[in-house]
């Protein structure tokens, strides 16, 4: 192992007593990177942001410098209304606990983040979209915005600098859709949460069709740090496309799971053998990298990096970074039967592939899993996922087209052993001798 | 364009007889709700609510959570409130609480207990533990998702749900109380959880604030926090949240050192 197996950027604050306080966030040098931010020039924390690297946290892995600089700005035209910030804190996606665990923890990094991009992309209004059923963390995120109004970083004239901020923490009601950016841009004007036509993008038609930045948490809370350590300090972790750490979520058949911050490119070998290997040493079958949105992975991809380009070209996608683990008692159709109810459910409906695609797979893979499948259902399934994939409003239907195409891709003997008829096997000639004398 | 049938009903050849002219008679307008069921402090937070955002109509998911803290859960009194206070068609409110899940569209529990179900926390225990939760409750015939054990809002009622990813995988199996976390679970540990709620007691979740009931919890999410500074402080991070910032402690992993003073790209020149 490395001699940096883990990089506790992040959360190495989380350990503090009370780390959710604003004194244990200043201890830590908190609230150090608003002050330098707050000297510069706009333009120079673009470009800042920009040198490092950083990519959204979120799932998709955008340049998080290259979308700050698409807010149009100046006086004419869009760059004349009103900017926004937008923080997408609805963690929702199976596997993903990450953001919830920051907000709890450390949410001074998040709220410091947010005030120091609000001041690259010239906003002076942010939203945290919190998932409602993270009532804890609604708590804790609201507790240190008013800390922060307390203390004159946020409000108007921000330590005597010019600059005005208000931030509002906004709890969503449920819908999985919300993670979805335009989506949840609707449901913060108080819509039902429906994903938008690409273009306009946010950047110039977002919040109230006014130019806005939607980013996550954990991109925003590591804002901060790449203030006070420079890009170059940032480079040091990660590989060159993908830099930074990254929080790892370990979650299922793992004898220690939890929250690894590690560098981008990490392996599942590595984080399995920080996290005490599989638990009771039954041998792993299946595991997710980010979330059940992106393809299944098997003990094959054990050495692949896992950062955006390792995940792609091992066929999935980073995601999240939620390491679902299963071991060898799990069934590949049952746990993408039960990903598939996920999906069913969570469809928002705006779209005829996801909405029946996802309601008719469900059907199926139910049928199956009941041992009433029949092998041509197989072929039906990659079929319906094929008029899915790439055909939906959003990406909620490539997502859920995902544990379908790679379960079968990887396990099609485990859903065929699922078939009602099985196919005739030849008959060893012992047996057809047993079968006779019983006659 | 002329009929080749002359006037003729197509099917029977008889002569098209005009279907009797209906007219249209309004009917008296929706009375107004009866009992005043949102009190003035309620009207004065909806308008709160709607002075936070730049635009008044995002005030309406918070609103809505609103509403279930007065009322337990979204009326169609709660629907005409909503709209009222923005400025909306009731269609239009209408629209919006029934497209989101913790809306809820009946009357229910003091608490909600939500048990996850998705595939992680189901192959963990997650579904033993939502079956034997139901059987528990139901007293012979299992409740169902989003039925209600005891009179709704009585003390100790309590309503179940099988929830979607609740964002705790690490922590598997997951069942929330209120949307506070209790971890960890086993059907056993479960079974003594909802035994507790419907004696009138309060366990404390594994993480969140000491437990309130579900209204409670509703008024938090809309925004309106009684005493923040002590609900925020509860119960603080897990085992597994730090596992990661403790092994790295143990080991004397921190990480790149960051310089004394990182210097700023120049203000880049505009092209």
């Amino acid at each position: 192992m490395t001699q940096q197996a883990l990089t506790p950027v992040l959360t190495g604050r989380w350990t503090a007593a009370r780390s959710w306080s604003r004194e244990a966030y200043e201890q830590a040098d908190g609230y150090k990177a608003l002050r330098t931010a707050l000297e510069a020039h706009p333009d120079q924390l673009i470009q800042l942001v920009k040198d490092s690297g950083l990519r959204g946290r979120g799932g998709a892995g955008f340049p998080t410098g290259m979308k700050w600089s698409f807010i149009p700005q100046g006086g004419t035209g869009a760059g004349a209304k009103p900017h926004y910030l937008v923080i997408n804190a609805d963690e929702g996606e199976p596997g993903t606990c990450k953001d919830i665990p920051l907000m709890m923890a450390d949410p001074h990094s998040l709220v410091e983040g947010c005030i120091i991009t609000s001041y690259a992309i010239r906003a002076n209004f942010c939203a945290i979209y919190i998932r409602g059923e993270a009532l804890h963390c609604i708590r804790r995120v609201q507790n240190a915005v008013n800390e922060a109004y307390a203390a004159g970083y946020l409000g108007k004239d921000i330590l005597g600098k010019g600059f005005d901020l208000d931030i509002v923490v906004h709890a969503g009601a449920g819908a999985y859709i919300c993670g979805e950016e335009t989506a949840l841009l609707d449901s913060l004007e108080g819509r039902r949460g429906q994903p938008r036509l690409k273009p306009p993008f946010p950047a110039t038609s977002g919040l109230y069709s006014a130019p806005t930045v939607v980013n996550n948490v954990e991109t925003i809370a590591t804002v901060p740090d790449i203030v006070r350590g420079g890009s170059d300090w940032f480079r040091e972790m990660g590989s060159e496309k993908s830099p930074g750490p990254k929080i790892y979520s370990l979650s299922g058949h793992v004898t220690n799971p939890g929250q690894y911050e590690a560098p981008l490119g990490t392996t599942l070998r590595q984080l399995l053998e920080l996290a005490g290997g599989m638990k009771d040493g039954i041998p792993l079958k299946f595991w997710t990298p980010g979330g059940s949105s992106t393809p299944l992975l098997t003990a094959e991809h054990l050495d692949v990096p896992l950062d955006f380009e390792g995940a792609a070209a091992a066929g999935s996608m980073l995601g999240t970074t939620a390491v679902m683990i299963f071991n060898e008692t799990v069934s590949v159709p049952w746990a993408v039967m039960k990903w598939t109810e996920f999906y069913k459910h969570e469809s928002c409906g705006k779209c005829t592939p996801c909405r029946e695609g996802c309601y008719w797979l469900l059907q199926v893979l139910q049928r199956m899993v009941a041992g009433q499948g029949t092998e041509s259902d197989i072929d039906t399934m990659l079929d319906v996922c094929d008029n899915i994939l790439g055909r939906s409003f959003c990406a909620l239907g490539d997502g859920a087209v995902s544990p379908i195409t790679s379960g079968i891709k990887y396990f099609r003997q485990e859903f065929l052993d699922l078939c009602a008829d099985q196919p005739k096997v030849a008959r060893p000639e012992q047996l057809d001798d047993l079968v006779g004398a019983r006659a | 364009m002329t009929s080749s049938t002359g006037g003729l009903n197509p099917e029977t050849y008889e002569p098209a007889v005009a279907p009797v002219e209906q007219t249209y008679t309004p009917e008296a307008r929706e009375p107004l709700p009866g009992p005043v069921v949102f009190d003035e402090l309620t009207r004065q937070r909806a308008k709160e609510l709607m002075s936070r955002y730049p635009q008044s109509r995002s005030a309406l998911l918070p609103m809505l959570h609103l509403v279930q803290s007065v009322q337990g859960y979204v009326s169609q009194d709660g629907i005409r409130f909503c709209a009222e206070q923005l400025g909306l068609a009731t269609a239009e409110v209408s629209a919006v609480a029934t497209f989101y899940t913790m809306y809820k569209r009946r009357p229910g529990g003091e608490h909600l207990v939500s048990v996850c179900t998705n595939t992680l926390c189901a192959a963990l225990g997650g579904d033993d533990i939502y079956k034997s939760v139901c059987e528990k409750l139901g007293n012979g015939s299992p409740l169902k998702h989003e039925q209600t054990a005891g009179e709704p809002g009585s003390p100790g009622s309590i309503t179940i749900e099988h929830a979607e990813c609740l964002a705790a995988c690490d922590l598997a199996p997951v069942i929330q109380v209120n949307y506070e976390y209790f971890d960890k679970q086993t059907v056993e540990s479960a079974g003594e959880l909802v035994d507790a709620l419907r004696r009138g007691e309060k366990p404390n979740p594994t993480r969140g604030a000491p437990l309130t009931d579900w209204r409670t919890a509703e008024l938090e999410i809309a925004g309106f926090h009684d005493d923040l500074a002590s609900t925020a402080e509860g119960v603080s991070a897990a085992e597994e949240t730090l596992v990661g910032a403790r092994l790295a402690e143990t080991s004397g992993w921190h990480g790149p050192a960051k310089p004394e003073r990182a210097a700023l790209p120049d203000v880049p020149e505009k092209k």
